[in-house]
């Protein structure tokens, strides 16, 4: 009695590990999720200062220059700033950005009397005290000095400190300065890299399944093909990142940090599971329906492209979109063929310098100013925003497409 | 002249033969008595094919030729200068400065000349291409246009180039691995004429910062690549300790205790994990897992606990590879037959005794597949690595102390500004040589027994 007793314990407790198990892994995903998370919303808002700004009437603007009389306009608000290192100390609550701002208000001035307060960006220190990421220490807060805070106490009591939607986040390319900083090059250069890998990758999967399932005979070349498919497919990324830097950058001379190279380089990485993916589908597709063709006539290859294709297409997507995803989040082989250039120019085509959106992520990480750890965050979020959105489209597609015979 | 046109022509002129072609059949096959072997669409596919492929290959070959007989021509303006990377460089500032792309002169007696020589004969160049591929496509399509006869076999000639195509496609795979092989190789090899095979396999100092003056303490750097062989034997070790387990009770849960509705909630919420980019198991990594393990090494009192250790890397790339090892042992696990499970309960065994004692050692060999198969994933997995762990190679054991990896190495060496011709740069083609031949063992090993195992019981 006491041994069954015992083996029933012992049964308990081995599925009480399996459990166990089942909850650690979930629970180490939510504990990802939520950090990124918790860590990056406040990225998306962004500490903006009232600036009271007085234009008159049809003022001539034409000779000004914005950053003067930004400066100007800041130091009437503040009468008793006197001395250099107090202007000093009261413009450095302001980031350049504000200067831009200011010039862009100028730009769209029409004549019309200004007078009222105005927002503009904060700098980045600014930025951390106001959303609480930096504690204050009596009168300092990480490098905010005491003789900073006092200006930044009397916004506060003026409720002119305020938080608002950053535009530059989703709307501009990198900086040095973590509050100008936005991820549209990156998101332009992961689009370019992946639009390449599309278009090298995909057809050649697609041909290279067909001629695996349907055409190639059974011999040792077949073989050859099929097992070097298999194991490329688990090639360690980085290895075809060297490929790319022998290949594309040192023999056929294109250029470096282009999204062109990179998205070659990725297409040859997704190549393999779109031909495995591809091979699958089609070997799904019931020989009925190709017998049925072939009996009426057609010959094999329209047989193949008139219903082994178009019947296999959903599959072959789906694994498509799979490897394109899995390509996006993809790092270390543009690390090889140099798309880690700091690179403020939003790129144009796929021949222009570009980084990705996960080396974007990589480059901010690494970055010093406690700012970035938030944007980095915030790039974290709108990668895997695009990795769900293809993955939700690769499981609609199979829904909604997917026979069963 | 440009390039476009000389491509847009070519596509009008393809379409032009593929249309005549197909409206040429179509008559042919309305008169009486004539029976014509292909439908229309496939003569005019035919003479499109037959038209675009010999411009498409000349004007390769051309382009080809013309750059390499262009920088010949282009070298004798700058003969004095003896470097010749140098004079390469130069030569490419007058393509860029002709194409417009520099605007920037450089200081030398020829360059403007070179420049002149560069554009004129471009631009004759250009127009002596578009019109001898444009004649020859021209030509081309109407032989093609005069092959459409009653007899003419298109359908079949345009299958073959199809089938054709499609082998060329599948060789293309191996093509990749060969480059692989050979662009790793050749690196390999003048990498090996610098530094010893001895030396990097089995010395254990790793070095491989070269300084600037010569006669410096250290000024070869040392490429005994051993401290980095084990700081990546390490690190995946560890990622294996904490995957191993979680993978394999969760595949044993998933498949053998969990409801149907269980199975279909966990199952894709475990996948996730595999779906997430390394770049963010790095900063997580970075932001979470690194200062949590610092303040448990203080709590604990540790000595030496590195901010960079093998501890934190490996624990974070364990939670990366769990969906690996918890789905192929799921996959060995659900392919043993159920009668032998069935037969077990039977007896009166539980089902965690019929789990370990029988439906294991029966899938054994997938569980051992799926385990290699993580692993060599976690050796060659960078961005985790080079985000968490170190860059200096420390030959140790002790999981608290900072390690470094090849894949680390193979980063570090080779972003920045690269010469081909240093050791430096050149050991880590080698080490990436080292890793893409064990990983392919290890893959290649994981797949046989795999699928003998997989043979097995079918």
């Amino acid at each position: 009695m006491n041994s069954i007793i015992k083996r029933n314990q012992r049964e308990k407790r081995f599925k009480f590990y399996g459990i166990l198990a089942v909850a650690t892994a979930i629970l180490l995903l939510v504990i990802l999720l939520f950090k990124i998370f918790s860590t990056g919303i406040s990225a998306f808002n962004q500490t903006y200062i009232g600036v009271k700004i007085q234009i008159q009437v049809n003022s001539d603007i034409s000779n000004l220059d914005p950053r003067r009389e930004l400066r100007r306009n800041i130091r009437t608000m503040f009468p008793d700033v006197k001395t250099r290192s107090e202007k000093k100390n009261l413009y450095s609550l302001f980031s350049n950005g504000a200067y831009y701002e200011f010039e862009e208000m100028l730009d769209n001035y029409n004549g019309e009397k200004i007078d009222g307060y105005y927002y503009f960006l904060a700098s980045d220190d600014l930025d951390m005290y106001f959303k609480g990421t930096v504690k204050r220490k009596g009168n300092s807060a990480g490098r905010i000095q005491p003789s900073q805070m006092k200006y930044i106490d009397m916004f506060e009591n003026m409720n002119l400190i305020e938080l608002k939607y950053n535009k530059y986040l989703l709307g501009s390319s990198d900086s040095r300065e973590p509050e100008l900083a936005g991820i549209l090059g990156a998101i332009y250069g992961s689009f370019y890299a992946i639009l390449i890998a599309f278009i090298t990758s995909f057809p050649l999967g697609i041909l290279t399944a067909i001629y695996l399932e349907k055409l190639a005979s059974k011999n040792r070349f077949s073989d050859i093909i099929e097992t070097n498919i298999n194991n490329l497919a688990a090639v360690p990324s980085i290895v075809f990142g060297l490929l790319g830097l022998a290949i594309f950058l040192n023999f056929f001379d294109l250029p470096r940090s282009a999204s062109l190279v990179g998205g070659l380089t990725l297409g040859l990485m997704t190549l393999p599971t779109i031909v495995i993916a591809s091979r699958s589908a089609i070997k799904s597709v019931p020989p009925s329906i190709e017998e049925a063709s072939i009996g009426l006539g057609s010959s094999k290859i329209q047989t193949i492209f008139n219903f082994s294709l178009p019947l296999a297409m959903p599959g072959i997507l789906t694994g498509t979109i799979i490897g394109m995803a899995r390509a996006i989040g993809e790092t270390a082989p543009l690390l090889m063929i140099g798309m880690v250039a700091f690179i403020v120019d939003i790129p144009s085509g796929p021949m222009d310098a570009a980084t990705a959106l996960p080396v974007q992520i990589y480059l901010w990480q690494d970055s010093p100013e406690r700012a970035f750890v938030e944007r980095t965050s915030a790039a974290i979020m709108v990668l895997l925003l695009f990795l769900f959105l293809l993955n939700i489209t690769a499981v609609y597609l199979r829904k909604k497409l997917e026979k069963k015979w | 002249m440009t390039i476009e046109f000389i491509i847009l022509s070519l596509i009008g002129l393809t379409a032009y033969s593929f249309f005549i072609g197909r409206k040429k059949a179509l008559a042919l096959s309305s008169l009486k008595n004539v029976t014509v072997h292909s439908q229309p669409y496939y003569h005019g596919l035919y003479s499109a094919l037959i038209t675009i492929f010999p411009a498409f290959i000349l004007l390769i070959l051309w382009s080809w030729i013309e750059s390499s007989i262009f920088s010949i021509n282009l070298r004798e303006y700058f003969k004095d200068i003896a470097d010749p990377a140098v004079a390469d460089f130069y030569i490419l500032g007058v393509i860029n400065f002709a194409g417009g792309i520099d605007e920037k002169a450089i200081n030398h007696v020829n360059f403007m000349s070179a420049v002149n020589y560069y554009e004129s004969t471009m631009q004759m160049n250009l127009v002596l291409k578009a019109i001898v591929i444009i004649i020859l496509t021209l030509m081309v399509s109407r032989y093609s246009l005069k092959l459409i006869a009653a007899d003419f076999k298109a359908r079949d000639l345009v299958e073959i180039i199809i089938i054709r195509v499609m082998k060329y496609a599948s060789i293309f795979a191996i093509v990749i691995t060969i480059g692989i092989v050979l662009s790793l190789l050749f690196e390999t090899i003048r990498f090996f004429e610098s530094v010893a095979v001895t030396e990097f396999l089995f010395g254990t100092h790793w070095s491989p910062q070269m300084s600037i003056r010569e006669g410096q303490v250290g000024s070869s750097g040392s490429f005994g690549a051993v401290p980095v062989f084990t700081g990546t034997l390490l690190i995946s070790f560890i990622a294996m300790l904490v995957a191993g387990p979680i993978g394999l009770f969760s595949a044993i849960y998933l498949s053998q205790y969990a409801s149907i509705n269980v199975r279909l909630f966990a199952k894709p919420i475990i996948e996730v994990l595999a779906g997430i980019p390394t770049v963010v198991y790095g900063f997580f990594a970075v932001i979470t897992v690194g200062p949590f393990f610092r303040e448990m090494g203080i709590f604990f009192n540790i000595d030496g606990f590195s901010s960079e250790s093998a501890l934190i890397a490996g624990s974070v790339l364990g939670i990366m590879i769990i969906p690996f090892v918890a789905s192929l042992t799921d996959d060995a696990l659900s392919a043993v037959p159920q009668s032998l499970k069935e037969g077990s309960l039977a007896m009166g065994a539980t089902l965690s005794e019929t789990t370990t004692r029988v439906i294991i050692p029966a899938s054994f060999h997938g569980i051992a597949g799926s385990f290699l198969l993580a692993f060599s994933r976690a050796i060659g997995e960078t961005m985790i690595v080079v985000m968490a762990a170190g860059f200096a190679a420390n030959l140790t054991a002790n999981p608290f102390n900072a390690v470094t990896t090849v894949t680390v190495q193979i980063v570090g060496l080779l972003t920045g500004d690269q010469e081909f011709d240093s050791p430096k740069t050149l050991s880590a083609f080698a080490l990436a040589f080292v890793l893409f031949f064990l990983t392919l063992i290890l893959n290649i090993i994981s797949l046989t027994i795999v699928k003998k195992y997989r043979e097995e019981y079918e």
